[in-house]
């Protein structure tokens, strides 16, 4: 067997073993372990009769997916959408409040303690007042996506901002560095993977929200599908719709995984040494 | 041959300093030189009813000289860096460096902590670019002569042993390693005089006493003023020409004594009897010096 670091993969030239062997081990295992579940599901419904009605067979479901992919595809394209729009005014202002909570370390421990709990509030309690305000639509679920999936970048972002070093501030600002200078030179950078770090959870935060303000009362998208065939004794659909939402959801988190590796490959590396 | 230099002391009125003071007459034209002069300084964290770290400080440092600071946890040596570099403002009394009165930061300072703090995302020779990004007029010339600050940085590193180490990140650098790319930070925009708060205080007996000959050779080659904060005795006493003891907060100076074994110092001084007796000698006046010390705040 081939001797690679699970836990951070080296680089590709330090690989030892020839290609196909670290292929095969990352990417053909999961596929394989993948493709195993479905059989189990599959054989599983069959060897105990399972009905239909309540968790149809992996073939069932597959070949729902292909009959219903045009409304499927559509729906997921909401979904994508609204959890993506949430997402992005999440980082806005999520940036922009971790920035200002962070500037300053006196700010940051009078509202720390009230963001998180505030954070602590299940805001999916919220959806049906906003549904009362902004009505059925896509609002609502943008809206829920972005409420729920801020606070992890605000905390996170002023957390590394307000954890500089006081003795690193204290060099640059002895050396006649502005509040401003030490921030970018030493708090942006410092606060990257901590920024990094909470897309990771913030896009996973963000595509429940929106599919749970769909299911709780929205126009379109996969949460209101699963809804109406849920209605309808469609429950093939159901299963398809959640096959697609677990899809997308791996999707969007390997994406922020992936940018996060990329841009603080550093913070990685510095700790475990 | 006279190994040892007393020289005059501000507290009079204290015993202990008292016993040591005797003008040193070779050293009594040289007043005029003094480089950082503290003059009755005190300083109080939160406002006047607050932490009294610092009272009625007073002390000088002379140009090119290596002063060490020594005293109680607490007794308000960081803090005497922080007035020292303007980065506080005392409430009382006056601090002037290189003859003009500190009002806020000077950029002929370099600072070097205990904690390396050097930042992970950059390569050793850029962490110890930093100040030159900072600090007038290189921070307006670094892009254009980019070559020749390089060339600068790769020569401090190979004067502190760090030679060909600039492409390393920190985490691949040992602590004594980070300590010394440390000093280069603090050393590569040529000040005037470098503070170092505690930064051997880390490192294990044999990569300090390294260190130890580092900044020696460093002050010995580039003739900066050095106030070195440190708990140990015999690190003062090595590296030093004067210690400074403070008292408990809140601080002041109530003894200073002239170091005056001959430079260079081999490392080989600090296994001597001379070298020990006034290792001795202070600890001592200090054990007296605490004593003294009523009980404030
Ligand atoms: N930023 C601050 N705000 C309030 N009080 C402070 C602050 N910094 C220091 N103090 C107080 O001032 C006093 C002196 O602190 P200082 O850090 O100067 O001590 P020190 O001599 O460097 O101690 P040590 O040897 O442990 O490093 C301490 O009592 C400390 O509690
Ligand atoms: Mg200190």
């Amino acid at each position: 067997m081939a001797q690679t670091d699970i836990v951070s993969p080296p680089a590709k030239a330090a690989r030892s073993g020839p290609d196909w062997v670290w292929h095969a081990e990352n990417i053909g295992s999961p596929v394989l372990f993948t493709l195993g579940l479905f059989l189990v599901w599959e054989v599983g419904c069959r060897l105990f009769n399972v009905p239909e009605s309540i968790l149809p067979t992996a073939s069932a479901t597959l070949a729902a997916l292909w009959e219903f992919r045009v409304v499927i595809f559509d729906n997921m394209i909401v979904t994508l959408w609204t959890t993506l729009l949430g997402f992005a005014l999440a980082i806005v202002i999520g940036l922009l409040l971790g920035v200002a909570v962070g500037w300053h370390r006196a700010v940051y421990s009078a509202v720390y303690p009230a963001l998180i709990a505030f954070n602590s509030i299940p805001k999916v309690a919220v959806v049906p007042i906003l549904i009362l305000w902004f009505g059925l639509g896509t609002v609502p679920a943008i809206l829920t996506a972005f409420l729920i999936s801020f606070f992890p970048i605000v905390v996170n972002v002023a957390t590394g901002l307000a954890t500089v070093e006081p003795e690193l501030e204290d060099v640059l600002r002895a050396l006649g560095a502005k509040k401003l200078v030490v921030m970018t030179k030493v708090g942006i950078p410092r606060s990257l993977p901590h920024f990094f770090g909470s897309l990771k959870v913030a896009i996973t935060l963000a595509f429940i929200g929106a599919v749970v303000a769909e299911t709780s009362g929205a126009s379109k998208g996969l949460g209101k599908l699963m809804l109406d065939a849920q209605a309808a004794f469609q429950v093939p659909i159901v299963f398809a719709a959640l096959l697609v939402l677990s899809v997308l959801g791996i999707l969007l988190y390997a994406i922020t995984a992936l940018i996060e590796q990329r841009f603080t490959g550093w913070a990685h590396r510095s700790q475990n040494h | 041959m006279t190994l040892l230099h007393t020289e005059s002391s501000l507290y009079q009125s204290n015993d202990a300093t008292a016993k040591l003071a005797a003008v040193d007459p070779s050293r009594a034209g040289q007043a005029a030189t003094d480089f950082v002069e503290i003059s009755d300084v005190t300083l109080s964290y939160g406002g006047d009813e607050g932490v009294t770290a610092v009272e009625d400080l007073t002390m000088s440092v002379r140009k090119g000289e290596f002063a060490a600071v020594v005293g109680p946890s607490g007794c308000g040596k960081s803090t005497l860096m922080k007035l020292t570099t303007g980065l506080v403002i005392p409430q009382k009394g006056r601090i002037a460096v290189d003859g003009k009165p500190v009002t806020g930061p000077l950029d002929i300072v370099g600072m070097a902590f205990q904690n390396p703090s050097l930042l992970p995302w950059r390569r050793t020779l850029d962490n110890i670019m930093l100040p030159l990004e900072i600090v007038s007029p290189h921070a307006q010339r670094l892009r254009k002569h980019k070559a020749e600050y390089v060339a600068r940085a790769e020569a401090m590193l190979d004067l502190v042993g760090l030679g060909g180490f600039g492409a390393n990140y920190p985490w691949q650098l040992s602590g004594g390693m980070q300590q010394r790319a440390n000093l280069c930070r603090a050393l590569i925009h040529e000040p005037g005089l470098l503070m170092l708060d505690e930064p051997f205080g880390a490192l294990d007996a044999f990569t300090r006493e390294e260190l130890w000959g580092v900044i020696r050779d460093l002050h010995q080659r580039k003739k900066f003023t050095v106030v070195l904060v440190t708990h140990d005795l015999r690190e003062a006493v090595y590296l030093a020409d004067r210690v400074f003891v403070m008292s408990a907060r809140p601080g002041r100076v109530v003894l200073e004594r002239e170091i005056g074994f001959e430079r260079p110092r081999p490392i080989d001084l600090t296994y001597t009897g001379e070298f020990n007796d006034v290792v001795h000698e202070l600890r001592e006046k200090i054990a007296e010096a605490r004593a003294d010390t009523p009980p404030i705040g």
